[in-house]
């Protein structure tokens, strides 16, 4: 499904922490959203699955089109909103109490589906998507928490499109591992853009580079003023032709 | 310099454990004069005040029944409490409820029993029960469920939180299937401390279960026997035979306590939170 911002802004206790941005998200590619630390990119993620209004005094105007349904409209239930849009963190936040299989399956628990036999071949299968099927398979009883970082994320991967979204939020998603599990993670983006759109906040320019189509730049003009949206493109043409000097500015090193 | 400060640490320690030693030797040994599979299996029915026999079945009996009840009270509504001021904090409510919780801490048991006794023992004309006694503990174990559940809900992460409202879990959904198991331990942890605290007291019994001789397993009619009023009651003799009796009943609850924080430990040993 196609995501589209129009006149976003965000805020927390009425100050605007990413302001008037409007960008859209096409179906099976990856948009990048690069930028540096504070510039909103993170809440501008959280706000596309309704995340963002669950920390006290935030808020939302301006609209979200999921296809042709605003995600902000009256009477659209977040809970609803989020079965569509999923969304991986930048911690591995695996349920602690929870076996492996049990954490890919909660999603389904919660929709209805009781069938063993339906649980077991859509856990294998978000698994196998995950990249994480062989590793696990001879361990699904075992607490997710006894995995490594690197399986963890791809587990919370594998939990994300167990429920079959139609759009995955990926929120500085290697952030927290080592360069082979980042490696791993990176590889599984690329395979599962055909299914789905797919939105990745990142630090790492490179990383942008490596895995994205399409990378939109956000930024600050100072510290406490609203991050807002500079610049989007191709990413190829971003990187190589930036057409505002602040991205320029950035993707070179020169500040952030 | 460290040498006096070392000592001092040891003399401190032992000044602390002397005590708490000694209580359970003592206790140990006059109790265990009488321990017998007969003292546990026998009530004190037809006994009289100078003869030897008799035994705690009936005030064991009681003291389960009272208990049980008294936590399926307090557990259950001390965990909603808990649930409510931690996942649903609205400022003004929440501080209210964290300072009655901690005014209910500090109320004197006796006041609790005089609370239920005069409300329902005499002003609903219910009379003696292990049930009247049961809502006496339940109100003395209910600050300590809240306080020490909501702690734990409070370890929990909020990314745990997020990861599950992230999959389209509703907000209590969450706290039901996510939240609460991932405290589970350090909650059960808590209402074992709260039995273990409330499985002593006496004074609330004494005005809203009184004391009785006889088996009476029915906990929602009639005078009941327990440990503690038990171990009152025979203290109480002048005669050898019943003090005997009494030390013997308090090394069961004692033992009953023990087996209680023990429990407690191991379980907050294997706490894993992620």
């Amino acid at each position: 499904m196609r995501l589209e911002a129009e006149a976003l802004t965000c805020s927390y206790g009425g100050e605007a922490a990413v302001r008037d941005v409007s960008l859209v998200l096409e179906p099976k590619q990856v948009t990048a959203i690069i930028g540096p630390s504070g510039c909103g990119k993170s809440t501008f993620l959280r706000s596309l699955n309704r995340l963002h209004e669950v920390a006290p005094g935030a808020s939302v105007s301006g609209r979200v089109l999921l296809d042709d349904t605003d995600i902000y409209g009256p009477g659209v239930d977040p809970v609803d909103v989020r079965r569509l849009v999923g969304m991986v963190f930048q911690k591995p936040n695996p349920f602690p109490t929870m076996s492996v299989f049990d954490n890919v399956a909660a999603g389904l628990r919660l929709a209805g589906v009781r069938r063993r036999s339906v649980l077991a071949e859509t856990v294998e299968r978000a698994l196998r998507d995950a990249g994480l099927w062989l590793e696990v398979r001879d361990r699904l009883n075992r607490p997710a928490t006894a995995l490594s970082g690197g399986q963890q994320q791809r587990l919370c991967i594998a939990r994300a499109i167990a429920v079959d979204p139609q759009v995955l939020l990926m929120d500085e998603p290697c952030s927290a591992l080592d360069p082979i599990s980042t490696l791993v993670i990176e590889d599984l983006i690329t395979r599962l853009k055909d299914d789905y759109t797919i939105v990745i906040v990142t630090h790492n320019m490179q990383q942008a580079a490596r895995v994205s189509d399409v990378t939109a730049f956000f930024t600050i003009d100072g510290v406490g003023s609203p991050g807002r949206l500079v610049e989007t493109g191709p990413t190829s043409q971003l990187f190589s032709t930036p057409q505002e000097s602040r991205t320029e500015d950035y993707i070179t090193g020169r500040f952030g | 310099m460290n040498i006096a400060a070392g000592l001092g640490v040891t003399v401190c320690l032992a000044a602390a454990l002397t005590p708490l030693i000694a209580l359970m030797v003592f206790t140990a040994q006059h109790g265990a004069t009488l321990l017998s599979g007969s003292f546990l299996t026998h009530s004190m029915a037809g006994v009289g005040p100078l003869a030897p026999g008799g035994g705690i079945y009936h005030a064991m009996i009681g003291t389960l029944e009272q208990v049980t009840l008294a936590s399926a009270l307090a557990v259950p509504i001390g965990l909603l409490v808990a649930v409510g001021i931690t996942e649903q904090p609205t400022r003004g409510l929440t501080s209210a409820v964290r300072f009655l919780v901690d005014v209910m801490t500090g109320i004197p048991s006796i006041v609790a029993g005089l609370f239920v006794f005069a409300f329902w023992v005499v002003g609903l004309h219910r009379g003696f029960s292990g049930f009247a006694g049961s809502l006496a503990l339940a109100i003395i174990m209910l600050p300590v469920v809240v306080r020490t559940a909501e702690e734990m809900l409070v370890l929990v992460p909020r990314s745990v939180r997020e990861a599950a409202w992230a999959l389209g879990l509703s907000r209590w959904r969450t706290i039901w299937s996510v939240v609460i198991p991932a405290a589970r331990s350090g909650i059960t942890t808590g209402a074992l401390l709260a039995v273990a605290r409330v499985t002593g007291e006496t004074a609330p019994l004494l005005l809203t279960v009184g004391n009785n001789s006889f088996i009476n397993a029915n906990p929602l009619r009639g005078a009941q026997a327990s440990l503690p009023a038990f171990v009152f009651s025979q203290s109480g003799s002048a005669f050898d035979v019943a003090v005997r009796r009494a030390w013997a009943g308090a090394l069961v609850l004692v033992g009953f306590v023990v087996v209680l924080y023990l429990t407690a430990r191991f379980l907050t040993r294997n706490r894993k939170l992620g």
